[in-house]
């Protein structure tokens, strides 16, 4: 399993899942380590603060950074490496064709999505949805509206290359309340190209979508239950 | 003093040396007996650290289990494992399919369960945790794999600190 799961990275880490290989698919060099400051984790952080003991879903996979930043706080951290779910359910080669096999999204859901209804006050979803077919995007994002609270946040990155048919994968190890350390892990295949438009229709339940543009190729999002 | 080797350390296994079969539960305090006559090969496992017990890696137990010392568990155990004031460790081949409850858990192997450390919680590098964890303190290796919640609530000592702050400050 493991094995298939380092194929499907095409590599990985420094840092985070260190079991992983160093260079991407196809000997395309990895991007290198580095520190991004990020308008969105600001925000989405200034929306919680002076409040503590809420319950905040992390998908970035447990790591020190993350959990000692928000458990610091006072707040509770439920934490999934979701990518790597995804790759563990679906498999390699045919990640994306896979999220179409009804019985694997079902054993999907159930098994990284299967919260009560209302049991978070915030989610960092991080990059993880792009990798998502647009089938598996939108029943993941309507299962998120059932788990987290009206008026909490949620934190998505996508990419803004509309030609790029990998994107690089990361790690994201919170540095503070408004700086993310970004540790290359891989490349994986995009499910499908975003713009903000289409943002906004995988949205279409949510109270309001503000975008962030940066000068990264990174489209951050916040969107409020 | 320098060469001391440390009481909480997991104890490595020797390339050089051949592992018992361990086909039951062995203490360290327990004279490891073997018919000779069947094995040619003298063979042994590393010592647990002193005033700790040992579930080896061929031994399965399902059901609850209390200690009141050190526990290593590097077999399978499915059911219910406590040592409220000792540390728990599931070694690199323990698979723990059971809620585990000590005063600290270092884990290394696998652990299919809710778990509650009243000092501390350490997931090594290629640890699996799948559940929720109730902690004072935690520490977790990149590498880990982990799935559920974490509760960071105060230890004991902590929470006395908290009402007395001149107990702390006393203490500096």
């Amino acid at each position: 399993m493991l094995g298939r799961l380092r194929s499907m990275l095409g590599g990985s880490g420094s840092g985070g899942g260190g079991e992983l290989l160093s260079h991407g698919s196809n000997g395309r060099p990895l991007p290198p380590e580095h520190t991004r400051q990020s308008n969105g984790l600001d925000q989405f952080f200034s929306s919680i603060q002076d409040r503590s003991g809420l319950n905040l879903l992390d998908f970035a996979g447990a790591n020190q950074s993350n959990v000692s930043y928000i458990t610091s706080m006072g707040h509770r951290l439920s934490s999934e490496d979701f990518v790597r779910s995804l790759e563990l359910t679906f498999g390699y080669p045919d990640v994306l064709e896979k999220q179409g096999n009804p019985q694997l999204v079902d054993q999907f859901l159930q098994e990284n999505l299967g919260f009560p209804y209302d049991s978070f006050d915030g989610a960092l979803l991080w990059d993880a949805l792009q990798f998502l077919s647009p089938h598996l995007l939108q029943i993941t994002v309507d299962r998120l509206f059932d788990t987290i609270r009206p008026d909490s946040y949620l934190l998505a990155f996508f990419h803004t290359d509309e030609k790029a048919k990998q994107l690089p994968l990361y790690n994201y190890r919170i540095a503070d309340h408004r700086n993310i350390l970004l540790q290359p892990r891989g490349w994986a295949h995009c499910g499908q190209v975003f713009n903000n438009r289409a943002i906004e229709r995988i949205f279409h339940r949510y109270k309001s979508v503000k975008f962030f543009l940066t000068r990264d190729n990174l489209r951050e999002v916040i969107v409020r239950r | 003093m320098w060469n001391r080797k440390k009481d909480d350390e997991y104890p490595q296994k020797s390339a050089n040396v051949p592992q018992s079969p361990a086909t039951s539960a062995q203490t360290s305090r327990e004279v490891h007996t073997q018919n000779m006559a069947s094995a040619p090969v003298r063979t042994y496992d590393p010592p647990a650290p002193a005033g700790s017990a040992t579930i080896g890696k061929a031994v399965m137990i399902k059901g609850q289990i209390f200690s009141r010392e050190d526990l290593v568990i590097d077999g399978e155990v499915e059911g219910t494992v406590e040592a409220q004031e000792h540390r728990i460790t599931i070694g690199p081949n323990g698979k723990v399919q059971a809620s585990v409850k000590a005063r600290e858990i270092v884990v290394l192997g696998a652990i299919n369960g809710n778990v509650e450390a009243t000092d501390k919680m350490d997931i090594r590098k290629d640890a699996r945790l799948v559940g929720d964890i109730k902690t004072a303190r935690i520490v977790i290796e990149d590498g880990a794999y982990f799935k559920g919640s974490i509760d960071i609530v105060k230890s004991a000592e902590g929470k006395r600190k908290d009402s007395n702050p001149q107990v702390q400050a006393a203490g500096k």
